[in-house]
């Protein structure tokens, strides 16, 4: 889907959808495996996680988001140093 | 890893989105939600201190509340209270809320700023943490000027930690993003780049990202991030898939670094340091020899990964441009990819492809693939997919497979869907244009176009066509019998009648020796489409039968009964009615020599840009029609020639006013103007988008008549244009003085008509006559001498105050310095509206009178509505302008009381000599009046909607004015307000 100068690239687990608005730039695949990635860190997070897990938990969703994303671009991609970070700060 | 541990989560808020899930209705939902919003309400504005743990439950309803859609107004101060907690999930929570919920509230942004300051410099790098997330998620500009400042520090401060050097990074970048004038540059951008070399790969992931931004602006100061960046890559795409660890994603080494150091290099050009380019030319052969390699999984992320280093690595070439043998291996590479079963790989290949296709370097090899691309064209199930290849085709089309590619797409238009039919139009009339070596095949080419997708050839498709026809000879005759066959098709679409008529009407008399095509055939076959087509059709077939005329004297008879029949003499349409009535005459006085002349073929098009170019250029954005034009796009002037709105609709809708001018048919047109150029009513249909681009025109009609003097170009206009100069420059020197007191009330009588006494005294009497049409104009001042005494040493002169120099152009004629006792004399003002403008030009007149001096300044009734144009739209149409000028400064209104009986009919003759066009149907009470227009000036047109609201209880007028620029709507609105 075009939309403007924005492209969208999207995946579909299920029967839930993880959409991507990017710039015309950018590149598409590398955008797919960001959700690939971020679904694999909920995965982990949460011991195979599904739906409810994610609405039940949406701040946790969040803060993940947060460890893995920030202002757009991609933070970490070690899924060993994001779920460690964000073991150690529940622990304080 | 083991799942949540239940004993940190909310117990109240898993209760809560339980229950939620359980409505069975929107209603239950809502009513759910409002008791649950009354009881935090209650909870947060009781006496009873909370504790942290419900503070955090119940910020955490609200934002989920807010997440399901509700808007929520409290709640925010509680959140800010958590951010000063110590506990981290509270702190947490406070700070979700804040970057999902808050916007720049003024006062609670300080309080925000407050425990974002204390987080950030508390070395806790848990709550630094926290606290630039918060910032690069708010991101406002308000967090940019607290906070820009210090972010660098803990970004390039020995002793953060890696965690928090990540988020500083990014932190950093959004802020530069939103606000880059915030971010000062200094010694921290050297050590910014150092972090290249971090150990840590997240940092470096994260630090790719602020320095790509960063160097686009300052390119100089981030050089050194080449060679750095280059032996970083070098190190990821030669290490082993294990050395790495967490890094390696699905056996690819670190991809998204890659992909964002192949980005950061697309920053430069290539390196200049031979062993630094020799080890990135090595890089990029690797990653397109890996390509070739065995997949070391069958998982699809593995592909994807690898994929996209290489779709990188592709582009990074393409953007060197210089190293033909990587080009080359990458045409290779897509080419592959182009049958690939994945339909992402094959639309991206077909997308980078696009942009090979424009490098010498690998035009040719992109060439091999072209009946892979065709197939694709025709068999790939997905629209976007055709789309890419289609855009492939129109980028690899040179001489040797234009005709290949031009038919393939043709025959692809039959059956293209609706959305991309009019793009391939465009694409085939240009790529068609630009190769064509015989110059039939081209006609046959847009022909076909027509035929096949005649609902979407735009106008300029056939206006060039005709253009490209009238300026080649050796196709005239070609063309002629190509479209006379085209119309004998039963059901022919209506641009094919236009064509038809066109080239008919000019060069109908090539064909015209055969007996298959004789005058009277070509007359009748034209005239069978008649009654079918709309009115601007028609308006051209009459034009094309008056030609006729001419061409065939032995048509004359059987034409003129057409024109004579009621049906067209007594036309609703005015211009129908119009062209026939003058036409008809024309062709009864004129004898046949002025009829040859001023019906001779047309003369040549002036070379120019294609407007078909233009507007493929304007469908697809700078960006798109910038690689598909690269380097290939033919001289000529700038694309503004047919920029600007939708061409205004032909002269149609300008009823001409003055009874002397239509006095000129007495003496046809040709009398009037030196220099006959041919039917110029028809050229004013065709090119009346472009009155500058255009040859000087000459029309059989009094306006165009009237008008074909004002072209700006014709250079053998009837004035002495370089006289008229002189007086210009004099009324620059001298000060016109201050108008008189009434000038104002003149000057509104004059806002809605044209004509009338400007000024009267016991002297002097000025009258007007004036005309406009685009942004043109032409007033004729009359001077009447009341008295019995000569006036001397008489002379009116035209000045512009203030910033009207740059935006209206008047010229004026000189007139006698005498005007005796009871005479009039008469000066022409030739007005041109460069722009729009708010005040009126002065005219001063000066003379002496029984050897007192006699001064008099007034305002001359130029407006801006005068070079307005009404527009007739739909409702439907009117109402989506309407919403689309919703900004508060494209509006202006005003409500005032009535100063003259509310009368309808007066009312709707004003609106229309205001120029707006009333629209009937639109406003769904019949009461009030809805007008649309365009102002028309050289530089910009700007379009106006008007709804005028009358209250005949109140004796009150509601005015509301919406235009594309601010200025128009106030100036409109208060002219027009005066009026009623």
């Amino acid at each position: 889907v075009f939309r403007a100068y924005l492209k969208i690239v999207y995946k579909r687990y299920a029967s839930l959808y993880f959409c991507c608005a990017i710039e015309d730039q950018d590149n598409e695949l590398i955008t797919l495996e960001i959700i690939q990635r971020y679904v694999e860190l909920l995965d982990k997070y949460f011991g195979s996680v599904c739906e409810l897990d994610i609405i039940f938990n949406f701040e946790k969703a969040y803060f993940i988001l947060d460890e893995f994303l920030l202002g757009g671009e991609v933070q970490e991609t070690s899924k060993k140093n994001v779920l460690k970070k964000l073991k150690s700060l529940e622990e304080t | 890893m083991p799942a949540v541990s239940k004993g940190d989560g909310m117990r109240g808020l898993a209760v809560f989105i339980s229950d939620i899930r359980n409505c069975k209705s929107k209603e239950a939902e809502v009513k759910r939600i409002n008791k649950e919003l009354a009881n935090i309400r209650s909870k947060f504005k009781g006496d009873k201190a909370l504790d942290g743990y419900s503070k955090k439950k119940y910020v955490c309803k609200l934002l989920f509340i807010f997440l399901l859609g509700h808007d929520i107004d409290f709640g925010h101060m509680e959140a800010v209270n958590l951010l000063s907690s110590n506990k981290y999930t509270e702190k947490q929570i406070g700070y979700l809320f804040i970057s999902v919920l808050v916007n720049s509230t003024s006062e609670l942004i300080r309080l925000i700023n407050n425990g974002v300051k204390n987080d950030l410099t508390s070395r806790n790098p848990t709550f630094m943490c926290l606290a630039l997330h918060c910032i690069a998620n708010v991101g406002s500009r308000e967090m940019g000027e607290a906070f820009a400042a210090d972010i660098p520090r803990i970004l390039v401060a020995g002793d953060s930690m890696d965690s928090v050097k990540q988020s500083a990074a990014l932190c950093l970048l959004r802020l530069y993003k939103a606000s880059p004038d915030l971010v000062p540059m200094g010694e921290w951008t050297a050590r910014v780049v150092h972090l290249l070399n971090d150990q840590h790969m997240g940092v470096v992931t994260a630090a790719v990202s602020l320095i790509t931004c960063l160097c686009k602006k300052n390119p100089d100061d981030f050089k050194t991030c080449v060679s750095l960046a280059v032996s970083r890559l070098s190190r990821i795409v030669s290490s082993a898939s294990t050395d790495l660890q967490d890094y390696t994603y699905y056996f690819v080494p670190a991809p998204w670094l890659s992909v964002k150091l192949l980005r950061l290099l697309q920053c430069y050009a290539p390196p200049e340091d031979a062993a630094v380019k020799g080890r990135l030319v090595e890089c990029l052969e690797t990653v397109l020899n890996k390509a070739q390699e065995p997949p070391k999984s069958k998982k699809v992320q593995h592909s994807n990964a690898k994929n996209a280093v290489l779709f990188e690595t592709i582009s990074l070439i393409i953007h060197y441009d210089s190293e033909p043998n990587l080009l080359v291996r990458a045409c290779n590479q897509l080419g592959q990819f182009l049958q690939h079963r994945e339909t992402n790989l094959r639309y991206l290949a077909l997308e980078s492809m696009c942009t090979l296709a424009s490098s010498e370097f690998s035009h040719e090899a992109v060439k091999t693939h072209i009946d892979t691309v065709i197939n694709a064209l025709k068999t790939e199930r997905d629209v976007s997919v055709r789309q890419r290849a289609a855009d492939l085709l129109y980028a690899m089309c040179d001489r040797s497979n234009a005709k290949q590619i031009v038919s393939e797409m043709l025959r692809y238009l039959e059956t293209a869907d609706y959305a991309i039919r009019e793009e391939i139009v465009l694409k085939v009339a240009i790529l068609a244009e630009k190769y064509a070596v015989d110059y039939s095949w081209y006609v046959d080419t847009i022909l076909n176009l027509i035929r096949i997708a005649g609902d979407y050839v735009s106008e300029e498709v056939w206006y060039r066509v005709l253009q490209i026809v009238t300026n080649r000879d050796d196709v005239q005759g070609y063309a002629a019998k190509t479209v006379f066959e085209a119309l004998q098709a039963p059901a022919c679409h209506e641009n094919m009648v236009k064509v038809g008529g066109y080239i008919l009407g000019e060069f109908g008399n090539l064909i015209a020796g055969d007996p298959r095509s004789s005058p009277p055939v070509q007359f009748s076959l034209l005239h069978s489409k008649f009654h079918l087509c709309s009115v601007a059709t028609r308006a051209l077939l009459l034009s094309t039968y008056i030609k006729f005329i001419n061409l065939f004297p032995e048509t004359k008879a059987t034409i003129q009964a057409v024109l004579r029949a009621g049906s067209q003499l007594r036309n609703a349409d005015v211009e129908l009615q119009q062209r026939a009535v003058e036409y008809l005459t024309l062709s009864s006085i004129a004898s046949t020599d002025v009829l040859a002349t001023v019906l001779e073929e047309m003369p040549p098009f002036p070379e120019r840009e294609s407007s078909i170019l233009a507007k493929l250029k304007r469908k697809k954005g700078p960006g798109a029609a910038g690689t598909l034009d690269d380097g290939r796009r033919e001289p000529g002037p700038g694309g503004d020639v047919n920029g600007g709105m939708e061409p205004a609709p032909s002269s149609g809708s300008t009823p001409s006013p003055s009874a002397d001018l239509l006095g000129l048919r007495a003496a046809p047109a040709p009398t009037a103007t030196p220099a006959p150029t041919g039917a110029g009513s028809l050229l004013v249909d065709v090119f009346s988008d472009s009155p500058t681009g255009g040859p000087p025109s000459l029309g059989p009609t009094p306006e165009e008549a009237f008008l074909s003097e004002l072209e700006p170009p014709a250079p053998e206009s009837p004035m002495a244009l370089s006289a008229d100069q002189a007086p210009a420059a004099d009324t620059a020197a001298e000060d016109p003085g201050v108008p008189i007191p009434e000038a104002d009330e003149l000057l509104n009588k004059f806002v809605c008509k044209n004509n009338g006494v400007l000024f009267e005294n016991a002297l002097l009497q000025i009258g007007v006559k004036s005309e406009f049409r685009q942004n043109l104009g032409r007033m004729y001042l009359f001077y009447g001498n009341k008295t019995s005494v000569q006036f001397q040493n008489f002379c009116p002169t035209v000045s512009h105050p203030g910033d009207l120099q740059t935006q209206l152009v008047v010229q004026t004629k000189r007139v006698p310095g005498q005007v005796d006792g009871g005479a009039q004399v008469q000066q022409v003002l030739n007005i041109e509206c460069l722009r729009d403008f708010l005040t009126p030009p002065l005219l001063t007149v000066r003379f002496r009178y029984g050897g007192a001096a006699q001064a008099l300044t007034l305002k001359l009734p130029v407006t801006i509505n005068k070079f307005f144009q009404p527009t007739e739209m739909a409702a439907q149409d009117f109402f989506q302008r309407w919403k689309q000028l919703s900004l508060p400064q494209q509006e202006a209104q005003k409500i005032f009381q009535a100063n003259h009986p509310m009368d309808s009919e007066v009312t709707k003759a004003k609106l229309l000599g205001f120029g707006s066009a009333l629209l009937d149907n639109v406003d769904p009470n019949p009461e009030n009046y809805v007008g649309a227009g365009i102002v028309q000036t050289k530089a910009l047109q700007v379009g106006c909607l008007l709804r005028l609201e009358p209250n005949a209880q109140a004796q009150m007028y509601r005015l509301t004015l919406r235009t594309s620029k601010e200025s128009v709507s106030r100036h409109l609105c208060e002219l027009l307000a005066e009026q009623f």
